[in-house]
């Protein structure tokens, strides 16, 4: 159970760091480059929320299952448009299945 | 760099309470308020992923005590009756509030809340701590400091043996800059959660965090309190959590939501079998499995397909990773049953009703200390808008304390020599785990040790959450093993130091919870509290398990039940 941050995606905003309720997420500063990059400092804290996907303004967070839970690969990502969250998984074979919840609309269950 | 900050209102945690409260006091006072959040109050606590649904509400037709029998007779007698309908009175109106904040909630064609059974309603909570920590920072007389981490309490003591002193504030350290905080409050409101981590957890490994509570809340408010001579009651109260297996997301959603029932590897329906509490929902699985009938499941394989897509949906609104496992592997619980198990053991007043010992106004033993939300005792099921009501009456308390104080009364506290030489002695230890040379001991392999213990001999997953005398005397010696070996930990940086202090708080808590499962000599709560000694139910216990932390050794303290009607009052 973690995340994974696209380093080339990443622009170093620091707002996951801002955000991790385990204070996991750190600010990572890159030779040559004056933007930091955010790197995970322990996976195996990661409480697996998701508060990081939401805040990541280039979507470059992406949340996965460790093998110990099952997890075979595939990745889930994030987005807001509007009213709507947008999660999309990726698999293994770069298939996608999207699932697009309307904020506004309350559980059935 | 020590910082020294000065306030009325000292909130210790920002979650569910420490928000809620916050925005409260905003409402009906101008008190100056500081929130110390260990992370970030807009994401932090129990609510990170979001929540399902409301679980406390007073459903139409119902009276308050409706509620209050219900989480009485889950918790087996051993309540408070004051506290819990001190609490079902506000439900539905914290739940109003939360809605005019922002909370989305299901409602039917003639504007009426949609239920979920007789207690629950229907929203979409994926924001729902968002929304709090908005209500919090729009109070203009909030201060919130996140990313600081309290440790300790500022206790005044009046110099007389029996009467514990007077909270005045706390110390605690940034988790990012490691600069100190010396914080001086004339009124201190502790909402810091309960306590996970202790027991070794379902998935040890790369997974150790995939939790039920959150793995960041670590104890601290129990801990603090106790060594500042805070009364603690029901920690033999245990809270495990019956969870979908792997991802330990919840049960409910499926059980209440579309009617799921729990089936063993046979196919066999035996929830009824041993009865629909809580624990006992848990025991019976626990039993399925002792009884070689396991794996057990949630029977989903006759719902719809429209039933399985906003089961998806709802999963993604608080627990993300159910979804992902359902899609990744290709099979939905359409296609097949959800497997289920019992998560490790916690200490958490929102569900069973451990914690702080407290009066109606939520007032701890502890002049000028007041608790709200999981981290107070004597009123289980709470859940969140029971958190969000003891928040508010905590809140109006303080505001009456506070009226009855004068303000000049509080520099003299503040500047007492005791206390002042009590707050440097913390900040020592925090600069001398920071000067310590690296040993042989990581925090990591302590607090393993401590779950491996608690697991073995404390009732953990492994025995199926039972134990023994003997095994809580080996746990007792154990664990006290380990508290000398915290002194020697190194903190090569802010976050290390957060860690060793948060071992710290747990190993306190073994001790604490250690006592209280050796004291209540019954097995009331399967599970919860399952002592092979005495596996029988006594009239004998009906009564209330305290403890206190004197000269350092748990001092246990036998109370009577409060009875209905009565309202229980501190006599400091």
């Amino acid at each position: 159970m973690s995340i994974h941050i696209d380093r080339n995606l990443c622009i170093g905003c620091g707002r996951c760091s801002e955000v991790c309720p385990g204070n996991l997420i750190k600010q990572q500063p890159q030779p040559g480059d004056r933007h930091t990059k955010a790197e995970i400092k322990c996976p195996q804290d990661c409480w697996g929320c998701t508060s990081c996907l939401k805040e990541c303004p280039r979507h470059a967070i992406k949340f996965f299952l460790g093998a110990d839970v099952g997890g075979r690969g595939s990745i889930l990502s994030y987005q807001k448009k509007g009213s709507s969250s947008i999660w999309r998984v990726k698999g293994t074979d770069g298939t996608f299945q999207e699932i697009t919840v309307n904020t506004k609309e309350a559980n059935k269950y | 760099m020590v910082i020294k900050i000065a306030t009325d209102v000292l909130i210790i945690g920002g979650g569910t309470a420490g928000c809620f409260a916050a925005h409260i006091l905003g409402k009906i006072s101008d008190y100056k308020v500081f929130i110390a959040e260990k992370a970030n109050i807009q994401r932090s606590g129990c609510l990170a992923a979001g929540v399902n649904a409301l679980n406390a509400y007073i459903t139409e037709g119902h009276e308050p005590q409706f509620y209050v029998d219900y989480a009485k007779k889950d918790a087996d007698g051993i309540v408070r009756d004051d506290l819990l309908l001190s609490m079902s009175k506000r439900l539905n109106h914290v739940t109003d509030i939360l809605e005019k904040l922002g909370l989305v909630i299901l409602k039917d064609q003639n504007g009426k809340y949609v239920t979920r059974g007789n207690r629950n309603i229907k929203i979409n909570g994926e924001n729902i701590k968002p929304i709090l920590a908005k209500a919090a920072r729009d109070n203009p007389n909030v201060t919130v400091q996140n990313h600081l981490n309290i440790t300790d309490l500022k206790i005044v003591s009046d110099g007389s043996e029996h009467q514990t002193g007077q909270a005045v504030g706390a110390v605690g350290f940034d988790v990012n800059s490691g600069d100190y905080f010396d914080i001086d409050a004339r009124v201190v409101l502790i909402a810091t959660g309960g306590a996970s981590g202790l027991y070794r957890p379902n998935n040890p490994g790369f997974s150790r965090h995939k939790m039920w509570y959150s793995p960041f809340n670590t104890g601290a408010g129990f801990a603090m309190g106790l060594r500042a001579g805070a009364e603690m009651t029901t920690f033999e109260m245990r809270f495990i959590a019956l969870r979908c297996k792997d991802t330990i997301a919840p049960t409910g959603t499926i059980a209440q939501g579309v009617g799921a029932k729990q089936v063993n590897s046979l196919g066999e329906i035996y929830e009824h079998l041993y009865g629909l509490t809580t624990s006992q929902r848990l025991y019976g699985t626990v039993s399925e499995n002792k009884a070689g009938r396991g794996p057990c499941y949630l029977k989903t394989d006759t719902i719809s397909e429209e039933q399985e897509s906003d089961l998806y949906k709802a999963y993604l609104n608080m627990a993300p990773s159910q979804t992902l496992k359902w899609l990744e592997k290709g099979t939905g619980p359409k296609q097949e049953n959800v497997e289920i198990e019992g998560t490790e053991p916690y200490i958490v007043g929102g569900h069973t009703a451990s914690g702080y010992w407290i009066d109606d106004h939520r007032a701890t033993t502890v002049k000028g200390l007041y608790a709200a939300g999981d981290v107070a005792g004597g009123c289980p099921q709470k859940y969140v808008t029971g958190a969000l009501a003891e928040a508010e009456i905590s809140a109006e308390s303080i505001v009456s304390f506070l009226k009855q104080q004068k303000q000049s009364e509080f520099s003299s506290l503040w500047n007492d020599e005791n206390l002042k030489a009590g707050t440097e002695k913390i900040l020592k230890e925090y600069e001398k785990f920071s000067a310590n040379e690296e040993g042989l001991f990581s925090v990591e392999s302590l607090e393993e040790a401590m779950q491996k213990i608690m697991d073995q001999y404390a009732g953990g997953i492994c025995t199926g959450y039972s134990f023994n005398s003997y095994g809580l005397s080996l746990a007792k010696q154990k664990i006290a093993t380990l508290e000398p070996l915290l002194g020697s930990l190194k903190a090569k940086d802010a976050d290390d130091l957060l860690h060793i202090y948060e071992l710290k708080e747990r190993l306190l808590v073994c001790r604490v919870l250690i006592a209280h499962l050796e004291a209540r000599h019954e097995t009331r709560w399967h599970c919860f509290a399952e002592n092979t000694d005495y596996p029988q139910k006594s009239k004998d216990w009906e009564c209330y398990v305290n403890s206190k932390l004197e000269n350092n050794e748990v001092k246990i303290i036998i109370r009577d039940l409060v009875k209905p009607g009565e309202v229980y009052e501190h006599t400091y």
